[in-house]
């Protein structure tokens, strides 16, 4: 059952992010990530954190991408025109792409003892338990993104401003 | 077929399915008649009679009005994005009648390990509401987006504008209700306001009655109702964004609006009403049998639900529209910092009660 809804909800996901970069009209694209985006909440679901999943849909779903479709509308975004693209993308960006996954492949697999495991279905972590580790243990690094999260609001806010 | 001889997963499964297929009939039979109650009460507020033609005082108007949208024509305007022109409505609808999944209508009632009068009790209750709420925006969004019509995009920026601003008032406003129950879970919201009667309710005995306020306000503003209807403004906007709209697309609208404001009468009554508990407390002695027992929560709830809906109505009957620049400056400027000084005041009396 969790494995069926896994591989389901894995495979919508992949597919989201495919036709994310294969769409040519940036709002057909943004609604992708959206799929990308809701599919991840419910992988996050299968692996029992409850709390997570929901501010993933609530923060993603619900205001990220919104604002993305709304940009997009805005600026009445047509669609994008198929050019050959250039050389430098292709041969840096696959390549990077592949080395990165094997990478990150790499350190996780290695380090597989450290972090730990999870199996689906096998518990839920409660959102007690989530705040428990978020605000007391793991409280200066949750600060310290507060802040920059802060000042990247700051900085927005600066340099959208008009000219007095 | 005997009870007994099913298993619990399939007594489970079946009725779930049962809770689910009521639960819709009653969802759809009361959005159809919320909309009559508005017309009646909008008429009388404006002096006259509103729908009193068909069946007695009208009663039969939904089925009347349902037919006539049923059998209109299907308009599909040119240019328009074929997909989205249809998945538009269908997404607004779905995500309008999900989040009553997860309300309690009465108190818990065990039928072979069955809440009878919940469809889902989850421990995150409250944030599946906003999450689905949330997703909602996008039927608007992209309805105005996809009819290839001015007016129907500039209803559908203002809206999503609008409903993105005022979700973070919305969702700060309802913490002072979870830091007092210390759960997310709706029927232990409940639960928690149901002691005393009446001065348990969060509203009343939980001085959460700022946080309602910010609620109720921001609820309106979310559900695009007036005094924040910028969205489909007729005299700005023709019809907004569901003007290319007709038939069964157009009520696939009408019925997500009307259920969303059911949805925010729900979630008002649970989280500072105390849901299903009676206003009186212990101060009613328990009559009739058992099963009225169960059912008198039920009407309760009702009650109250019926009674925010009303005040929805009475609101749209009484105050003018807002501005765009004001409906963006009250959002802002002051619901947001008083949610945040609501959310600073109750977490300070909580930690000096202990």
């Amino acid at each position: 059952m969790y494995l069926v809804l896994f591989f389901l909800f894995a495979g919508l996901c992949v597919a989201g992010a495919l036709n994310l970069l294969l769409q040519r009209h940036p709002i057909h694209s943004a609604l992708s990530l959206l799929v990308v985006m809701s599919s991840l909440a419910v992988l996050y679901l299968l692996l029992g954190a409850e709390f997570l999943a929901a501010a993933q849909i609530i923060v993603y779903s619900g205001a990220i991408v919104v604002l993305f479709v709304f940009v997009i509308m805005l600026l009445n975004a047509g669609a994008e025109e198929r050019t050959h693209g250039s050389w430098t993308a292709y041969i840096a960006g696959f390549p990077g792409a592949a080395a990165i996954f094997c990478v990150l492949a790499f350190i996780f697999l290695s380090q597989r003892k450290l972090l730990g495991t999870a199996r689906l279905g096998d518990y839920i972590v409660t959102t007690r338990d989530l705040s428990q580790v978020l605000f007391r243990d793991l409280l200066l690094p949750f600060e310290v993104t507060s802040i920059l999260i802060l000042v990247a609001i700051l900085g927005a806010v600066v340099l959208a401003r008009k000219e007095q | 077929m005997r009870v007994s001889s099913l298993s619990p997963v399939e007594l489970f499964v079946l009725l779930s399915i049962l809770k689910v297929a009521v639960v819709l009939l009653i969802l759809l039979t009361a959005v159809a008649y919320t909309v009559l109650l508005e017309r009646k009460v909008v008429g009388r507020i404006q002096n006259r009679w509103g729908p009193s033609r068909v069946g007695p005082f009208g009663l039969l108007q939904p089925l009347a009005d349902g037919a006539k949208l049923f059998l209109k024509e299907d308009l599909m305007p040119d240019h328009v994005e074929r997909t989205l022109f249809i998945l538009a409505p269908i997404l607004a609808l779905i995500c309008a009648l999900m989040s009553i999944a997860v309300v309690p209508f009465g108190a818990p009632h065990l039928v072979h390990g069955v809440n009878l009068f919940q469809i889902a009790d989850v421990n995150i209750g409250l944030l599946i509401i906003l999450g689905v709420t949330s997703v909602g925006v996008y039927g608007i969004a992209l309805s105005g987006w996809a009819s290839n019509n001015k007016y129907s995009l500039l209803g559908s920026l203002r809206s999503s504008a609008q409903m993105v601003s005022y979700e973070l008032a919305l969702g700060l406003s309802l913490i002072g209700v979870v830091l007092r129950s210390g759960s997310l879970r709706l029927s232990d919201i409940v639960a928690s306001q149901s002691a005393h009667g009446m001065r348990s309710w969060n509203v009343f005995g939980g001085f959460q009655f700022i946080a309602f306020f910010i609620y109720l306000i921001a609820a309106y503003a979310e559900t695009n109702r007036s005094p924040f209807d910028l969205v489909e403004a007729e005299s700005e906007l023709t019809g907004g964004y569901h003007t290319e709209y007709s038939s069964m697309k157009f009520a696939m609208f009408f019925m997500a609006e009307y259920a969303n404001m059911i949805t925010v009468s729900c979630v008002a009554t649970l989280l500072f009403f105390g849901g299903a508990s009676s206003p009186f407390g212990n101060l009613l002695p328990a009559f009739g049998g058992p099963i009225v027992q169960a059912i008198l929560p039920v009407l309760w709830f009702v009650a109250k639900v019926f009674f925010f809906l009303f005040l929805y109505i009475w609101v749209r009957g009484t105050l003018p529209r807002f501005r765009y620049d004001q409906l963006m400056g009250f959002g802002w400027k002051f619901l947001l910092p008083l949610a945040i000084l609501n959310i600073i005041a109750t977490s300070l009396a909580l930690a000096w009660h202990g």
